[in-house]
């Protein structure tokens, strides 16, 4: 079993900590797992992605060529990856900042405005964390308690004071995941 | 940790006590992690002024008998050929990492296996050789770092960890391993100060053509040792394969998951993947030629391994070719229908 | 009969092979002395480049390690963070160091390197056969300056010791010659100051030396002492160029 997941955004938006998150997770829960950042000459602005891959068995391939679940952030993210992702699998959309162009009716959405909930909790950059909990349940390999886990080891001793901001963050996504904004294939 | 980060924890936990270095994408996080560890571990970290300089620190250093590493990515390591070409000439153990990036010129910053010519044919002037390993996984960057420390010294000779961009910057769980340190030779022949013994000194000059000569029957007396000793390779599926992949590194774990594709297809695929690409593992390819139809290479180059392939087999296997280029990696998918294509099996369009 | 004068222990027992009136013989034996009066024989590693003096290191009783072309500075270093107690020097050519090795030379001294170079300066490279190198006078005829180094063409020549002098990492800078019995006494002062610093850990020292080729200058062993003092030392800036006040104080 393995999860493949794609994720995309701005830079500064938080991706490759959002994919370090669910690569611990997946570790602390005793998963193979593989993160993957793009890597390129600047180091902040432009577009940000990375792909992280969480397995019960030995990962071979780590190259994504069509993922299981995504989240995107910025509308080029969802643009260039709507179309990597399995029949079936779900991608997640900060509709904050994106609007759906063509849209593929055989994958799960999940629209979240994840900026504005995060703005409402009182930091812009939690966007990532509320598209976190969007995905979760969508996860084979994953689940909040591992996700907290991650947190807990991740940011619990260099920030403490982040971290329970950062949880709420992540309920409330598992919250609006469970509600409407998931469009049924 | 990141695959770059294994390196370096590896390095510090096989007693490394020297790194020298120059910045560069994407191998800088060695340096970065042992910027910040190697002194807490009561190392010496420093930048040089460019590679060649870092290099050179490394012969400085190792020539006192310390262990020394460097680390750098293609163009940094072009720099390097010339003190690589001294450091084998003088055995002096080093160990060397090349995050292999794009290239030719200046290149850009994607993982390439572009440099495989110049890691296992000499790169600098003279016939020399470096051992070189190429792991495939952050684990494997770990033990192979451990591993290398010991050959340099088993072997007074450079060795060469050859990764590339990707696993450089891909982060895997590695699970820190202690190495009881093999037996090693004693280093009797390290320029330290001669207080209380006889004067020594390390060069790779020969003064006249005899001794030239004799020195290289020297080194090609140890490499072919080497040659014998050290070839080493995974072998996935490949006992019973009709059709063999061959890759190595990123390419090597591309290939294993075409392989499992294959096997569900009822296509009896195999892979060979080099651990060693100098010594290359030709004894792997033995009489593989009265069962195996065909053989395809998996590169991320304009085809440098496949000769030694084709050395390998001599003849006896039609050996083809994959590859992309320039900083792209194959997917699984594209592997499994290339290699369809080539040996014109016919499968269905879901097959594919 | 009390013996008055014999070879330094600081070199091996084997003859000179350099050309007849080179003084790259003057300099090994100072630097022998040295070793042998600092009683630091065995507490030393050199470092030898590429050129004439790239057998140097069968002459001198310590251990030595060969460098490639302009890297001895690269060597030295390593090997001194790798053994911070020993002493560690370089003996380098003028095209050595101040061609290929340039780099080198202005980064070694920048980080106050504790080790000891010495540059010997005879405007030419000589073991090639006498090319020019950054050090060769305007108008001196070479091998690849057929008509006179043309410095609209080639540049003017290097000064290498003012360079080094302007750094802080260099703490001790000294120009010197051995073409008299004078300069060779001030030539060993300075040689064994540049021992001194180091020992005491203070910083970069190097010691620039004024030296003859009287084989690619075409010039007798004698006409070439002449032709040093006359057209060398007035271009280059001789003496102590730099000694900080601890380097004083030593």
């Amino acid at each position: 079993m393995m999860d493949k997941i794609l994720l995309a955004g701005f830079g500064g938006q938080g991706i490759m900590f959002l994919g370090k998150v669910m690569a611990y997770a997946g570790m602390l829960n005793h998963r193979e797992v593989c993160w993957i950042p793009s890597y390129g000459p600047e180091m902040r602005g432009g577009t940000a992605n990375c792909s992280v891959m969480i397995a019960n068995e030995e990962i071979y391939s780590p190259v994504i060529e069509v993922a299981d679940a995504g989240i995107v952030l910025n509308q080029p993210s969802y643009e260039k990856f709507v179309s990597r992702i399995k029949p079936g699998g779900v991608l997640v959309v900060n509709s904050s900042l994106i609007s759906l162009g063509s849209q593929r009716p055989d994958i799960h959405l999940i629209d979240i405005p994840a900026g504005q909930i995060a703005n409402q909790l009182g930091n812009d950059h939690l966007a990532n964390m509320v598209c976190l909990g969007a995905i979760i349940s969508k996860l084979a390999l994953i689940d909040m308690e591992t996700v907290q886990q991650a947190m807990q080891f991740l940011i619990g001793k260099k920030k403490p004071e982040l971290l329970a901001l950062n949880l709420s963050a992540i309920c409330k996504g598992i919250e609006y995941g469970y509600g409407s904004g998931l469009h049924p294939i | 940790m990141k695959g770059n980060e294994a390196i370096a924890e590896a390095a510090i936990r096989s007693g490394c006590g020297l790194f020298f270095g120059y910045p560069i994408t994407p191998s800088t996080e060695i340096m970065e992690y042992l910027a910040k560890k190697l002194p807490q571990a009561g190392g010496t970290i420093l930048q040089g002024e460019d590679e060649v300089a870092s290099i050179n620190m490394c012969y400085g250093a190792a020539a006192s008998g310390a262990r020394v590493m460097t680390a750098s990515s293609s163009p940094g390591f072009s720099l390097k050929q010339e003190g690589l070409s001294y450091l084998a000439a003088a055995e002096l153990p080093v160990v060397v990492v090349n995050v292999n990036r794009t290239g030719p010129g200046l290149g850009g910053l994607g993982p390439a296996q572009s440099d495989y010519f110049q890691c296992t044919k000499g790169g600098g002037h003279g016939d020399y050789r470096l051992i070189v390993l190429t792991p495939s996984k952050g684990q494997e960057l770990y033990d192979y770092t451990m591993q290398a420390f010991d050959l340099a010294d088993q072997y007074r000779n450079p060795v060469l960890i050859l990764a590339d961009g990707f696993l450089g910057q891909m982060m895997e769980p590695v699970e820190l391993k202690v190495r009881s340190r093999e037996e090693l030779p004693p280093k009797e022949w390290v320029t330290d100060g001669c207080r209380g013994r006889e004067k020594r000194k390390i060069a790779s000059y020969a003064l006249t053509n005899e001794i030239g000569e004799a020195n290289c029957l020297y080194w090609q007396t140890k490499y072919n040792q080497i040659k014998d000793r050290l070839q080493r390779w995974e072998n996935f599926y490949a006992d019973d394969a009709e059709y063999l992949l061959v890759g190595y590194g990123t390419c090597g774990r591309i290939a294993k998951s075409v392989v499992l594709t294959a096997r569900q297809q009822g296509v009896r695929l195999g892979l060979l993947r080099p651990i060693t690409v100098w010594p290359f593992p030709e004894k792997a390819f033995w009489g593989l030629h009265e069962r195996v139809k065909g053989i395809m290479t998996i590169e991320l180059n304009a085809g440098q391994m496949i000769e030694d392939v084709k050395l390998a087999v001599q003849c006896k296997t039609p050996v083809h070719f994959y590859s992309r280029q320039g900083g792209m990696l194959p997917t699984e998918r594209e592997i499994w229908q290339a290699f369809c294509r080539t040996f014109q099996l016919a499968l269905t369009e879901e097959e594919l | 009969m009390e013996k008055i004068f014999s070879r330094t222990k600081g070199l091996t027992s084997l003859p000179f092979h350099y050309c007849p009136g080179c003084t790259h013989g003057i300099i090994h034996r100072l630097i022998g002395e040295v070793l042998e009066e600092l009683d630091i024989i065995g507490d030393t590693i050199g470092v030898a480049p590429v050129g004439c003096a790239g057998f140097s290191l069968d002459f001198f009783s310590c251990d030595f390690v060969g460098a490639a072309h302009g890297r001895a500075q690269a060597v030295a270093t390593g090997m001194k963070r790798a053994l911070p107690e020993k002493l560690v020097f370089t003996y380098q050519g003028d095209g050595d160091i101040c061609a290929i090795g340039t780099s080198h030379a202005i980064h070694t001294a920048a980080r106050a390197e504790k080790i000891t170079s010495i540059m010997v300066n005879n405007a030419i490279f000589g073991m090639t056969g006498g090319q020019m190198a950054p050090t060769t006078l305007a108008g001196q005829i070479t091998a690849t300056s057929p008509y006179g180094r043309n410095c609209q063409l080639a540049g003017n020549p290097i000064d290498l010791p003012k360079i080094i002098a302007t750094l802080d990492g260099a703490v001790y800078v000294a120009a010197v010659s051995v073409d008299s019995p004078q300069q060779i006494i001030a030539a060993k002062k300075a040689i064994k100051k540049g021992f001194q610093v180091q020992q005491a850990g203070l910083g970069f020292a190097f010691i620039s030396i004024l030296s003859t080729c009287p084989t690619n200058w075409g010039l007798s062993p004698v006409e070439s002492l002449k032709w040093l003092r006359q057209n060398m030392l007035p271009l280059y800036q001789m003496g102590e160029l730099k000694a900080t006040k601890e380097v004083s104080a030593l």
